[in-house]
Formats: C-alpha cells, structure tokens, sequence
C-alpha cells in the first residue's frame, strides 16, 4: 500500500508526514510523534483512555484513521498545559484526586475540557453525560466529578474578574 | 497530637507526571530493534491438540520467529502454583491436586485463550496477522464451565490428576453447627450465586524483554503488582539465574489483583528474547485480556443461617463451590479458602461456623484474586444471610446486627472461625452511618412511594475484612508457598535529601505520596526531600508487593523501622558531637535537641554531613547513613465499617438505580484521607457494579459471551451516585501506624448492601432472594412473578371459600 502525505496540527504545531493507510490516529501519536500520553485501553471505543479533540470535538483516536486527521488541529493531553503551566482541569484532578493510577486520566482530561468549552457552567448531571464514554475502573467517578466542577467554579471566577 | 504530615490530605506527588501524560507505562517503552510477539490462542474450550502447523505463518511478511508449545518445553517448567493446600492443614481434606499448567499448551487447551504458540514479527500487525496464519488442528473435547457440575461424575474431565475436577476439599469447622441447628427456633437456608467478574484493570497486562548477551541479564518490564515474586518465579520455571533478572514494574495502569501472579506471557516474552537475543514487546489487547487475565469470584453457595426468634443469631453454615478455572493461577487456592472461610463470622458473636469449600477446575479462564479476594464473596453470604434471618422473624435489620455484634475489644478477640481479630467496635460505624442517613424518615418514605409505581429499599452491611498480608508463619501454616513480610530500605544522601525504597509495588494507591508522609513527619524534613522507589528488583533488595490492603500496614511499618535506625544513628552522632549522652538528645522539627538545654542543636542536614564526612564519628561506628528493615506482622489487620445503599426500582420496567450510598469505615488511623477517600469510592464502584450490571457469562461451549467492556457492562459516571463517606477510628494495635488498610473496604462492603436494599424494595410483594447482577429482566421478572403468584394465591383462596361457602350450604 502506499503511504498518504498528512498535514496536521498537533497540539499546536504544524506536521507533515507520510502515513499507511492503515494506522489509526492513535499508533501515529503514540509510536510516530511518541506522543505517548494518549492510551490505548481497548481499541475498539468502549474505554475512551485515547479520547482526543479534532477541531474541538472529542474522538477515540483508535477509531480515527490518521489520513482522516489531514488537515485538522489534534490536541492531546500533552497538548493540555501551557510551557508547565498546568490548566484549571488539571490542577484540579491534582487538587481533588481526581485520578488514581493516571491510565484513564488523559482521556478524561481531554473530555473534559472539550466540555468546559462547550458549557462553561455543567450541572453534575451534564457532566456525568458528558464522562460517560470515558472508563475508569479507579475512583468511582466520584472525584473525576468534582474536579471539573471545581475547575469550572475556577474558570468561572475567572472569567468574571 | 500535631503533625506535619500524617492525616493531611496532601497532593499526590504521582499526578503531575500522570495528569500531563509523562508517565510511562509498559506500551510506552520502546527499545531499539524491538521486536513484537502475539499469541495463538485457543478458540475452543476444550480440545486436544492433533498438530500445529506454522508454515503458512512463517512465509507471512515481517514474521521473525515462531514457537509452540513444544519448541519451548525444554526451557520451560510448569507456571508455578505459590499457594498450596496441604493434608497436613487441618482445614484440607487431601493434598490439592496441582496439575501442570504449561506455559504454552502442547498436548490440550483447556479453555478458549489458552495460548498455543508465540508468533515474533517487526510490528505488531503483521504479528497479530501471522498469528492467524498459524493452521491448528483441534480434536474437539466436551466442555464445562459450572463450577459445581463440574464435579459431577458425568462432567467432562479436564485433568487426569484432578478426578471429578476437584482440586481441593477444604473446611471450617467451629463450634457445633448441626447441635445449633437443631436447637434453633428458625433455619433460613439460601442458595446464592456469586457471579464471575471480569477484573478490567484500564491498563491490559504488557510485557517487554531485553536479553544482553554480553552480561546474560534479562531485564523485563510487566504491568504487575509483584516484580519480586516475578523475577523469583521467573528464574524459577526457566532456570536463569535470579541474579541476571531484572523485573521492573513502571507506572501500572490499575490490576486489582489481576497482575498479582506469574503470567505465561512473561516466561514466554522472556525467553524468546533470550532465543532471539532481540527485545521483544506483547500487549495485550483488551478482548485477550478477558480472555487471558484471571477473573474473580464465581461461587456457587448453599448457606443456611439459625438462630432464635428474639433474633440472636447461633450458626452459620456454607457449602460452596469455588470455580477456579482451568488452571490453577498463583494464588488461587488461597482465595475461596483461607480469605473466604476464615471470614464468615463475620462482626458476629455466633458461636457456631460450618464451611465447606470444593475448589474446581472448569473449560474457563483462571480464577484468582480480585479486589476482596474471597473477602466480597464471604461478607456477601454473611450480610445477606443475616438480613435474611431478620425478615424472616420480622425484625429490623439493623436491630438484629446490633444485638449479635461482638463488643468492642482493642486487642485481639478470637471468633468461631478460629483466627483473632485485632481490634474492633462494631457498632461506632453503625452508629455514624445513623447520624448521616435518616432511618425513620426513609421508612415513611419507601411506604408513601410504594403507590406511585417507584420502590425504594435500604440495605446495611457491616462488614470486617482481613488486610495486612501477612504474619508469615500463620500464612506459610495455612497454605502460602512465600514469606509475606515486607522491606524498605531509607538512605539519607550527604545533601539530606532521602530515598525510600519499597518493596511495595503501587499500581494507582499514591504510595510514593503516602509513604514520603510517613517519612517526612518522621525526618521532619519536606516531602519534596524525599523520593520513593518501587516496582524494581534491581533498586530494592526485595518485595511481596502490593496487594490484600498490605502496602502501608507492613511495608508501611518496614519503613518506620528504617527511619528509627536512620534517626537512632544520627542521634548517637548528634550526642557525640555535642558532648552528651545519646539518651539526652531529642529530635524535634528537624533538629536534634540536649533535652533541657534547647540552645545546643544540630540540625538534620548538618548531621547528615557530618556521617558522610566521618571525621568525627563516635568511636567504632561506620560512616554513612542507610538503613534497611524486614517486617513480618504478628497479626493481619481487620477493618470493619457499615455501608448503606438505597435503591429505586422502577416497579414497571424493573429498572434499579442506586440513588444513595453512605459509608463509614474504620480502617484504624489514616495517612491521607483524600487517598482513602479516593480507594473506598473505586471500591464501592466495583462492588455496586458487580450489584448491579457486571458480569462474565460463558456460553455452553465455553465461549466468553461478553467479551467486551460494553457487553460485561463496566460502570460508567452514570451509573453511579455521589458517595458520602465517614470513618470511625479504632486503631490496629499490631503495627506502630495503628493503620489497617482500605484498598478493598468499598468492594467488600457493597454488594451485599446494594442487594440487600434490592430485597428490602422487592420483600412487600412476596419476593426473598435475588441474585446478582440485578439486570432490569431479572428485576422485572420477579417482580410480575411475584404478581402472579399473589393473584394465584388470592384467587385460589377466593375458590376454596367460594367452594366452602358452597359446602356449607
């Protein structure tokens, strides 16, 4: 088979590659740009731990081919925090214990986020919706819970200051 | 009493790494000239194996080598069983029959996963390809996958050293229990099934293998909770020298007890990159790992439980059937023995237990410890049989376990079953968990709701489970082939930085934070000083590992001992230098102090410096300042507590939703309750799950029918309430922390409290039992069956006084 030029934006630098037709989205960020941070717990969309955001909405990147990733923005969970600077989401899943063995974490960061962009202010419910495509077998939910409730208080103060 | 550390919910020092994506699990390790192995895996139950022919596979593209079973059976021995039931065990019947259990099946496959052949390509594509080029030719067997007819005489047979495929006999006898029985006003029998459970750590297992030649070193990575006990097995089965392997455990992605054994993939990973002399990496897809990873629970029970009509509680009495698989995994015959006999006393005051265990073998995956451990399958008999008990006398729930509750002790109290608690106060939970959940009201409520279709129950199950693995003599007694103490070395740097070293072997329980707690408040120096190392043979000496709520109650205590040495040391420097006897100094934020003169210090770094420099050493000591400790507990650790679940069933459509969970639970004295916090919310995830939804299902012909995350039905965010949780504090008395363990507490207590609140919806329309998992079908089903039995019943009352009426005239 041949190999398919891409261009793409990935965590907010351009790249140009050839690749197989066959490589999902996940195994070109985690064994091509050895962006390992995105996981792969179940190759088929059960589990969410590849979750990613093309063009701003959430995919499992397992599902995705990297030929379809031409010419869209890719942000990972590497992509996430700004020179260090941890984000509100971030710094609350630290500050809650939002995660526990940090398997599933990127994934939900990522579904997260794209929900607070959507919907700055999400009701426990909302919420609950919006993680259910993510698994994890650690925390019960409980504490993913509250650190994006928490993070989108933060966000909120912010933004009204 | 202040600390600095101890108590606090600090931030784990693990989550920055985790929460931008740098942590390094066995997927993300990636050696040059690595090459890639997949499995051949049985797609039958039960066969023999007529022939394997690879040549197809081996002119595949990018195939580099392949073994089967047979290539392999020189360099391999049998995988290893570490817990052994012995005749000489008064629990044990006869010794358990272990038969082999091949790395790589060569003569039959015993279940479908059974993996017959490696297949080592460049990538893991065209390995996964090849591996479905390689032609097996199978003479079908019959297939069994109940664990209770399987020892049926008719059964198929799955070992020829295993007849009727039972590997082991085992009973608990304490007290009297027929002379109870026969005594009591009341016997409720149940039979109970506990269904299997598929573990679905996020992470699958993964191995990766280097060999150098030059050195002879194998160096592993596997997602495991026991790199010690790998390596020591490893070197065991394939007679390389323990030496020259190296096990290293990165970050691990959650096991719950499913990477607590020797796997055949690492033997097999392990030796082929010594054969190849190349790194070889397997992963494991996520259907192979239900395929391939040990599953949990899967008992098949026939309880009864008697007593008297004032609601004293006088016996208990158990025969299950223990379905351990194919194949005896590491640690198997451990589980529905030792951790599920030995419980069933439960918080309980009744004198008399009978338990019976028949361990079998079936055409299905491996069984072995899942979070609990043989612990959820006890406390679910005890809690519901107890509740069972109480609605047959009409008596409150909560009333009958307050009045068959032990008292409180504080140092050690032995039950019917023959071990000793350590400490415990059952009703301090009971008492909480009252004060935050509004009892009376509830019953007002679930009587008013009952008309509008909505049926609301509560479930209470005050359970005890046994932690702290283990006094070594007491497990070595009762069956384990290994010394369960624990190790840690603390070595303070001449820059008065520290590295703890554990032989613990964290998989998402924040040791490196708890542990840099413990040894922060005891240095008295910050937790950025200290760095914790686990999960690599070559840094510690050696680990158990982490697992059974261990990991702070022994190596947590391992490493008291060392910093004890580490202060002892500097103090004796301390003293020396300043002229007084080591007696007379004390250590106090980080300084050590002449008692009574406060003015003459030194601080914590200038000591340090001055044992690495020596110049001025009391006499005869050595330079440096490390210490190394082994603690092996006298006692194992019992910590208690009481969960309430409520549930709504939609009296329609027999939908049920947990809508509350409170739980209090006394795990003695608490390092970092946010951590805590965090394992009992995971634990009663898995408990509530197992309630409600999970649930491995294997068809007639031994194919798993739910293969997949979304068919075995994994909890999602919404499928599960909020958690209000409390604790009650009765430390341990046998470990200087006075801590228990609360890695398994959630996953022990739920089940029995979401199903007991099931019934406790259901008991008004007639219906007693229920098995889990309670699927809208069942719920709906016995729900009309219900219905109509009442409706037969009225109307047949109705007939006969139709006809007695007639009669009379």
């Amino acid at each position: 088979m041949a190999k398919i030029p891409i261009s793409f934006k990935v965590n907010g630098e351009q790249q140009e590659m050839l690749v197989e037709p066959d490589w999902t989205l996940l195994e070109t960020l985690r064994d091509r740009m050895r962006l390992t941070g995105t996981k792969e717990g179940c190759s088929n969309g059960n589990c969410g731990a590849c979750t990613v955001m093309i063009d701003g909405r959430t995919a499992c990147s397992c599902l995705v081919l990297a030929g379809e990733a031409d010419g869209r923005e890719v942000i990972t969970v590497e992509g996430l925090a700004d020179h260090g600077h941890l984000t509100a989401l971030q710094d609350a899943f630290i500050k809650e214990g939002g995660l526990q063995c940090g398997f599933c974490t990127p994934g939900f960061l990522i579904s997260a986020t794209a929900l607070l962009k959507r919907n700055p202010d999400p009701s426990e419910q909302e919420i609950r919706l919006n993680v259910a495509g993510n698994l994890c077998r650690c925390t019960g939910y409980d504490k993913i819970v509250r650190s994006i409730q928490d993070a989108a208080q933060k966000m909120g103060t912010r933004a009204a200051n | 009493m202040t600390t600095a550390f101890i108590g606090k919910s600090v931030r784990r020092t693990e989550d920055p790494r985790l929460i931008t994506g740098k942590g390094t699990y066995v997927d993300d390790v990636k050696l040059l000239g690595m090459l890639h192995m997949a499995l051949v895996r049985s797609p039958h139950a039960h066969a023999r194996i007529k022939k394997i022919n690879v040549s197809r596979a081996s002119k595949a593209p990018g195939v580099v080598a392949i073994f089967t079973g047979a290539d392999l059976q020189g360099q391999l021995g049998s995988l290893p069983v570490g817990w052994v039931l012995k005749q000489a065990d008064t629990h044990t019947k006869y010794d358990m029959k272990a038969p082999p259990h091949p790395p790589l099946a060569f003569e039959k496959v015993r279940y479908v996963g059974d993996a017959v052949a490696a297949v080592v390509a460049n990538d893991p594509y065209l390995a996964a390809d090849a591996a479905a080029l390689v032609d097996v030719d199978y003479e079908l067997l019959g297939v069994v996958t109940d664990g209770e007819k399987a020892t049926k005489r008719d059964a198929p047979q799955l070992h020829t050293e295993a007849p009727d495929n039972t590997c082991f006999e085992w009973d608990v006898h304490g007290g009297d229990y027929e002379g109870a029985a026969k005594k009591a006003q009341v016997v409720v029998k149940q039979k109970f099934i506990n269904q299997r459970l598929i573990p679905n750590a996020m992470e699958t297992r993964g191995v990766v293998a280097d060999y150098n030649t030059g050195t002879n070193q194998i160096t592993i990575w596997t997602s495991t909770q026991i790199p010690h006990l790998v390596r020591l097995l490893f070197a065991a089965v394939t007679g390389h020298p323990e030496q020259s392997v190296r096990v290293i455990a990165p970050e691990v992605g959650g096991a719950f007890g499913s990477k607590l054994y020797l796997y055949a993939e690492e033997i097999i990973t392990g030796m082929i990159a010594k054969n190849l002399a190349r790194p070889v990496k397997w992963v494991e897809g996520r259907q192979e790992n239900y395929l391939a990873t040990t599953h949990g629970r899967d008992h098949i029970t026939y309880g009864e439980i008697c007593g008297d009509k004032d609601g004293t509680i006088t016996g208990l009495k158990v025969t299950t059937y223990a379905n351990l698989g194919a194949y005896l995994s590491t640690f198997a015959p451990g589980i529905p023995t030792v951790l599920f006999g030995l419980m069933l006393s439960g918080v309980y005051k009744y004198p008399n237990v009978s338990c019976k265990v028949y361990g079998t073998f079936t055409n299905t995956t491996p069984v072995d410890a899942y979070r609990g451990a043989g612990r959820p399958e006890a406390t679910y008999l005890v809690e519901r049989m107890v509740d069972a008990f109480a609605r047959e006398l009409a008596r409150d729930p909560v009333a009958v376990r307050r009045k068959n509750f032990l008292p409180p002790f504080k140092n050690g109290r032995a039950v019917a079953t023959g071990v000793l608690y350590d400490s415990g106060n059952y009703r301090a939970p009971v008492d909480k968990a009252l004060e935050m959940f509004d009892y009376k009201a509830f019953r007002k409520e679930q009587r008013e709701a009952r008309g509008s279709g909505k049926l609301l129950g509560v479930g209470f199950s005050t359970y005890i489970e046994i932690c702290g693995m283990a006094p070594s003599a007491v497990a070595a007694s009762l069956g384990a082939g290994a010394g369960l103490w624990e190790s840690s070395t603390v070595r303070v740097h001449p820059t008065g930085k520290v590295t703890v070293f554990t032989g613990t072997s964290p998989h998402g329980q924040g040791h490196e934070t708890t542990l840099a707690q413990v040894a922060g408040e005891h240095l008295g120096i910050p937790m950025e000083s200290i760095e914790v190392m686990h999960g690599d043979t070559d840094r510690q000496q050696f680990g158990t590992g982490t697992f059974g709520s261990r990991s702070i109650t022994v190596g947590g205590t391992a490493l008291v001992m060392s910093l004890k040495k580490v202060k002892d040391k500097m103090r004796k420097i301390a003293a020396h230098q300043m002229g007084v006897p080591a007696k007379n100094v004390i250590f106090e934020d980080g300084k050590f102090y002449v008692e009574d003169i406060r003015e003459k210090s030194m601080d914590f770094g200038t000591v340090v410096g001055e044992a690495y420099n020596a110049k001025n050493l009391p006499p005869g000591m050595e330079p440096g300042l490390e210490a190394t400790s082994f603690f092996d507990p006298k006692n194992f650790t019992w910590p208690f507590g009481c969960h309430i679940a409520i549930v709504e069933i939609d009296e329609d459509t027999g939908q049920t939703r947990l809508k509350r969970y409170v739980a209090v639970d006394d795990i003695g004295n608490v390092i970092n309750p946010m951590i805590v916090d965090g394992m009992v919310h995971g634990g009663i995830a898995q408990g509530v799950g197992q309630a409600l939804q999970e649930g491995a299902v294997y068809g007639e012909n031994g194919q798993l029918v739910t293969g997949s995350m979304l068919d075995y039905a994994v909890p999602t965010a919404e499928d599960v309430p909020s958690y209000e949780t409390a604790r009650t504090v009765t430390p341990s008395p046998v470990n200087p922390l006075g801590v228990k363990g609360a890695g398994e507490a959630g996953t022990i207590a739920a089940s029995p409290a979401v199903m007991n609140a099931a019934i406790d919806a259901l008991a008004h329309l007639g219906i007693r039992h229920l098995d889990m998992p309670l699927r809208s079908e069942t719920v709906w089903r016995a729900i009309n069956g219900a219905k109509a039995a009442k409706k037969a019943a009225r109307s047949a009352t109705a007939t006969a006084a139709r006809s007695g009426r007639k009669a009379r005239r």
